[in-house]
């Protein structure tokens, strides 16, 4: 038994043309939608091709796509930050072949530039024992919608679009363009009956951002104040006896504006949109035309290299929902800790 | 026909994206855990809630770390992924792959899993979704002997990742596989055997661009950067001029410091007052590089909401040169663990135990000096401690 080898060596997985141009690269350009060109300090070019995936893959996906890289790119390929599929050429003639070849298979290309790449997303309903919504069926049902985005450079600037299906937020959602967070809204029910055997009261009472779990230590159980849980499930996650999904009640949150470069603005987190939108699989309907809607607005409404966080902030939030029509509620208005500086402190806004 | 016992499912086969049913159903042909996933999954859309059991604790010989137990609720109508556990498997820097070494991935998870993957987790890993607790150890034995690995998983140091950094960019300021590549070597220990209050995560990006979000994703962020001036190609300037780039309204006016002059022929940086915020290097990328004074940014603290609320990580040491053996960021790295383990309550991650104890409280255990680059902005509370040797003591 071996341990401790850690993962293979990168510099036994890449291209010869990267292990020679490696550090050195003078530029790059976006041939066309999904096709980029890398040309060393030595002339040298490297072509890359990404292709949308769905992030699940059969093996039998992964063998084709080997194939595929065999065939094309001397056995060469990688993945993305988004898990997109880059197919790495070094010979200039096998890059028309190859995007051939995927269109044959339709395979997307595209997630360049100002297009709408990958979404980056979680586990729902295939694997996670926490979620409120799943992971893998939204964002089929939205990437089937915006589809053309994916494939074409048309927007203002590039719109990064994450999904977690809790308000653990594995991924990206609090720092995305668009962001499809998973939601509960009825409070865990402690079973007294399992409590006591299935978890350590401290770490539960620990758990509770808003302090509304409680010990009870004569019953060797928890109560909870109904009143100030906000059903973030932390609890359920440390004590397996507090159910808290909800098939009725579960649903997604829409949230708008995060990014994490550092270009032009700062990043930023990504704010609240949309409260709820109900579960409706396969297709979540509801949630696909809310994020819709929001792209339209901002693609028609945004200037050149203007993200989503940046176009809201330049147009005022008031603008943001009167341009999009979603209603503004009292649960867009921040009651956690820091909540006061995310009030309007001065008289400077917009009628609508 | 007989009817299909997957409508709802079904539906998600159409369109033009890349369907996960069709890759379940691929899968499903070859393993019966696969084709009971799919129906349990189908039952989950029905019901529209999980069919998970909470938890379970699985692992190989000698690690605590780097499988994902799970059974389902349903063992009764699914029996096939009664267990269903996760295996994450480290993946190289930079998600490059020579085929081979993904098709003997693929080997050894037909042999032992349901055939399904995630190409990658959120944290980089490779997943291979779905095996019985006895395939566990047999699964980890054939994938060491091809050398593969498992990452991270508990209270330990996660899989790190990074971007792809020198491999195919030009703005890279760091190496980024190889410093990803060393601290995973290095760290073997931390990542196999959960030994910390909590998780802890490290990301390398290799400019400010982000690409593996490692401002937000990571307790312990990289990013790389410069020192002097962008380098500037006037040539190349003049180019853009005459292609359909409008440099002053794309390039200048959207420069957040507003250092850039261009009078219709040359283009000026007062480098002095650039944030190095990558715009203009993104938009004339054969025109714009970046200086030749490369190092990186080590920020901290990042991490998602639960439970004090989400956290962007923020300037620790404003400059680090990168290069082998990378001895002053391995010794960072052990200070800081050290000072956390220590002080850090369980399940506190490590921005939220800087924010419960004071910037100054870590500042000092580190060692480091205060900087104004840590901050947006000074405190505007009169709330101030002072440390016992700064005030006058009484005189005898």
């Amino acid at each position: 038994m071996t341990t401790d080898i850690g993962p293979p060596d990168y510099k036994t997985m890449i291209p010869p043309v990267v292990q020679r141009n490696y550090g050195k690269w003078l530029f790059h350009e976006i041939l066309k939608p999904g096709v980029l060109m890398h040309v060393g300090e030595s002339g040298e070019a490297l072509y890359t091709v990404r292709a949308g995936s769905p992030r699940l893959l059969s093996t039998e996906t992964i063998r084709a796509i080997c194939e595929i890289a065999d065939t094309y790119c001397d056995g060469y390929l990688r993945f993305t930050s988004r898990h997109n599929i880059e197919f790495l050429v070094s010979d200039k003639d096998k890059l028309e072949p190859l995007l051939e070849e995927l269109a044959r298979r339709s395979y997307p290309v595209g997630g360049t530039g100002h297009s709408i790449s990958n979404i980056v997303h979680t586990q729902g309903w295939v694997h996670c024992h926490t979620p409120a919504t799943d992971a893998s069926g939204p964002v089929k049902a939205l990437m089937d919608e915006i589809h053309e985005y994916f494939v074409t450079m048309t927007l203002p600037a590039h719109v990064r679009i994450a999904l977690a299906c809790c308000l653990n937020m594995c991924g990206a959602v609090h720092c995305s363009d668009i962001a499809i967070l998973g939601i509960h809204r009825t409070v865990p029910k402690p079973d007294n009956s399992r409590v006591p055997n299935l978890c350590e009261i401290p770490t539960t009472v620990a758990s509770c951002p808003t302090g509304a779990i409680r010990g009870d230590m004569k019953n060797k159980t928890v109560t909870i104040n109904n009143e100030k849980c906000m059903y973030c499930g932390n609890c359920y996650t440390v004590c397996p006896a507090m159910p808290i999904a909800d098939p009725d009640n579960d649903g997604i949150s829409i949230w708008v504006g995060g990014k994490v470069s550092n270009a032009r603005s700062t990043p930023k987190f990504s704010k609240l949109a949309i409260p709820y939108l109900p579960n409706n699989p396969p297709r979540w309907p509801e949630v696909v035309d809310a994020v819709k809607n929001i792209i339209e607005v901002y693609a028609a409404g945004a200037r050149k290299h203007e993200r989503v966080g940046e176009w809201i902030e330049r147009i005022g939030w008031e603008r943001f929902f009167s341009l999009t029509g979603i209603p503004f509620t009292d649960k867009h208005i921040d009651d956690y800790e820091m909540a006061t500086e995310t009030f309007r402190s001065s008289m400077q806004f917009k009628w609508r | 026909m007989a009817k299909s016992e997957t409508p709802l499912l079904d539906e998600l086969e159409k369109g033009k994206w890349p369907s996960f049913v069709t890759e379940i159903k691929k899968a499903a042909e070859k393993s019966p855990m696969a084709n009971d996933l799919l129906h349990q999954l189908e039952l989950s859309y029905k019901d529209r809630i999980g069919h998970w059991k909470h938890g379970g604790i699985v692992g190989v010989k000698g690690y605590g770390s780097g499988v994902i137990g799970r059974y389902s609720d349903r063992p009764d109508l699914f029996p096939n992924v009664q267990a269903f556990h996760t295996i994450r498997v480290n993946h190289p820097s930079g998600w490059f792959y020579k085929t081979d070494a993904l098709r003997s991935l693929c080997d050894i998870w037909d042999k032992h899993g349901s055939g399904l993957t995630n190409m990658h987790g959120s944290t980089g890993d490779a997943i291979l979704l779905g095996t019985t607790t006895d395939h566990l150890q047999t699964c980890f034995d054939d994938l060491s002997e091809a050398g593969f690995d498992l990452g991270g998983s508990g209270s330990a140091l996660r899989t790190p990742s990074c971007c792809v950094g020198p491999g195919r960019c030009e703005w890279a300021c760091v190496d980024s596989l190889d410093l990803c590549h060393h601290l995973t070597m290095n760290f073997q220990d931390e990542i196999h055997r959960p030994m910390f209050p909590y998780k802890f995560k490290i990301k390398i990006s290799a400019c400010p661009n982000d690409c593996v979000a490692s401002i937000a994703r990571a307790d312990f962020s990289v990013i790389g950067t410069w020192k002097g001036d962008i380098r500037i190609d006037p040539a190349e300037v003049e180019a853009y001029a005459s292609s359909d780039l409008n440099i002053q309204r794309e390039v200048c006016d959207l420069c957040p410091t507003r250092c850039m002059e261009w009078d219709g022929r040359q283009l000026k940086i007062f480098n002095e007052d650039c944030t190095r915020c990558m715009h203009c290097i993104n938009l004339m990328p054969k025109a714009l590089r970046p200086g030749e004074e490369q190092g990186a940014t080590i920020l901290v603290g990042g991490k998602a909401p639960i439970v004090e609320g989400a956290l962007l990580s923020w300037v620790l040491v404003p400059f680090m040169k990168l290069e082998p053996p990378y001895e002053e960021i391995k010794d960072l790295i052990l200070r800081i663990q050290d000072w956390w383990s220590e002080n850090g309550r369980s399940r506190e991650r490590l921005g939220e135990l800087i924010k419960r104890l004071g910037m100054r409280t870590f500042l000092r255990a580190l060692d480091l000096p205060a900087t104004p680059q840590m901050v947006k902005a000074p405190r505007t509370n009169p709330y101030v401690f002072f440390w016992p040797e700064d005030i006058q003591q009484e005189v005898k």
